[in-house]
């Protein structure tokens, strides 16, 4: 009876023994003999470049990298022919951006829209990766700091220095679902330091949604919505809307949309659009982005 | 009971012996070269698969392709997402076997020898020979090739706009030591 008992069990640890030392044998598959190891591999090319449109995006400026911005927002379209659809008037950009580490990006701008200097850090909190180590979602912290030094009008009062600045917090949380296909959304607080009038709160909170969809291995489509959700505001600002393509052709990228924001530094994207889609009020626009490879990332 | 269990033991010892005749690293380099006169690309991987069968003259590498590193990070995405679709083909793949040339394995050495089999790359499979040599040492098999690949025999698209920047024919040089495996790795 014992030696019945222990038959079955010891049976099954042989076979299981044998399953195992037996399987890296097969002469079909000689790789298996070094065990199946998966490899973690970070997803990347989640968006062509750093912005979808204004918002920033999933990807940062490569480490060694420096990606020089040319942005143009022409006039409201709604002016007709005497302005050309707006392209007599322009609001423009400057930016220098720098991929610091693989995780931290750097950058500063300036816009003539208030005559606004402004500079970004960015920093990657986690990272979408599959294989072995697979985690679902890149998260990305991004803290904005703007100075506008517009002249108020002579009869005003000059203000303080720090009157001008204002801030903004960005948690963008996003997902390369496939080869195709991108989403992020974003939690936003923006602070200005003065607002006109005290019914007007400092604090406004944002939830950004932002996605690509490729078109071809070169285009792709990108859209982003900017809704306020708290904070009292004008009621002449509205929500940023945006729509255009990506077309990438070597070392350029070049995005065309359309928006009804004017502003391209991130406190005014957020809080100051005054364009209304449906009255004609959308800039036609585009960022150039040419990177410059500053030193080899793997040194 | 006593002999089931000398069976099993003998049976486990056997199997185990098996893998002797093999030499195998995940350690291997490949590294790919674009020469034009516009602009010289070069990438290294250095997570290359290998194994060769001793016994059975048999070889098989496979490397990822996402694991090519370049000096611009915007060639490597363009090698990923543009040329090589990694999300789509992640792997490339060599089978094959020593068809020319003695190689004594367990004699340290030089060899010169042949190996034909099947390259795939971006999801096409060729027959190729390629001229190898593997050195026998104390370390393992170390084994170098160098060889061209036709990039559009590959399917391999490239736009006309970067035409005169990618060479049409890329140099691969394979530089892999393969010690012996033992037992499994796991």
């Amino acid at each position: 009876m014992q030696k019945d008992r222990l038959f079955l069990p010891t049976f099954l640890v042989f076979l299981f023994t044998l399953g195992l030392v037996a399987q890296p044998t097969t002469e079909d598959d000689l790789l298996a003999a070094l065990g199946d190891e998966e490899p973690t591999i970070l997803v990347d090319a989640s968006f062509k470049t750093n912005r979808v449109i204004n918002l920033h995006s999933l990807e940062n400026t490569a480490p060694g990298v420096m990606d020089f911005k040319i942005s143009h927002r022409f006039g409201f379209v709604d002016q007709g022919v005497y302005d050309l659809f707006g392209l007599d008037n322009a609001s423009m950009r400057l930016g220098f951006e720098f991929g610091l580490t693989d995780r931290l990006a750097a950058g500063f701008g300036r816009a003539s829209y208030q005559k606004t200097y402004d500079g970004f850090i960015k920093y990657k909190l986690f990272r979408q990766k599959t294989g072995e180590k697979a985690f679902p979602l890149t998260v990305a912290y991004i803290s904005t700091v703007a100075i506008k030094t517009i002249k108020p009008p002579t009869d005003k009062p000059k203000p303080y220095f720090s009157s001008n600045m204002n801030y903004t917090h960005q948690l963008l949380i996003g997902r390369k679902f496939s080869d195709k296909f991108s989403f992020e959304v974003a939690p936003i607080l923006v602070h200005r330091n003065i607002v006109p009038t005290a019914a007007i709160d400092n604090d406004i909170i944002l939830i950004a949604l932002a996605g690509r969809m490729k078109l071809t291995k070169w285009v792709s489509v990108n859209a982003e919505y900017i809704p306020i959700v708290a904070g009292n505001i004008d009621p002449q600002y509205k929500n940023s809307l945006s729509l255009g393509f990506d077309i990438e052709t070597g070392g350029h990228v070049f995005q065309l949309h359309f928006t009804n924001s004017t502003s391209m530094s991130d406190h005014s994207i957020f809080t100051e659009t005054v364009g209304d889609w449906a009255k004609g009020g959308i800039h036609f626009g585009f960022n150039v982005s040419r990177v410059f490879t500053l030193w080899d990332k793997r040194s | 009971m006593k002999k089931f269990f000398l069976l099993l033991a003998f049976a486990t010892i056997f199997m185990a012996q098996a893998n002797a005749q093999k030499y195998g690293t995940r350690k291997g380099t490949i590294t790919f070269d674009s020469d034009t006169n516009m602009e010289k690309i070069h990438a290294v991987n250095n997570t290359v698969s290998a194994v060769i069968d001793a016994k059975s003259k048999k070889l098989q590498f496979a490397v990822l392709i996402k694991g090519f590193q370049f000096k611009k990070a915007l060639m490597q995405e363009h090698f990923n997402e543009n040329y090589m679709e990694s999300s789509k083909f992640p792997k490339a793949t060599f089978k094959g076997e020593i068809v020319d040339g003695d190689v004594n394995f367990v004699q340290i050495g030089s060899y010169d020898a042949k190996v034909k089999g099947k390259l795939t790359i971006h999801g096409v499979t060729k027959d190729v020979t390629v001229p190898v040599k593997i050195e026998m040492s104390k370390a393992g098999a170390h084994s170098t090739a160098t060889f061209k690949v036709v990039l559009a025999d590959y399917g391999i698209k490239i736009p006309s706009l970067v035409k005169n920047k990618i060479a049409k024919e890329v140099t691969i040089k394979v530089d892999a030591t393969l010690p012996m495996l033992l037992k499994r790795n796991k």
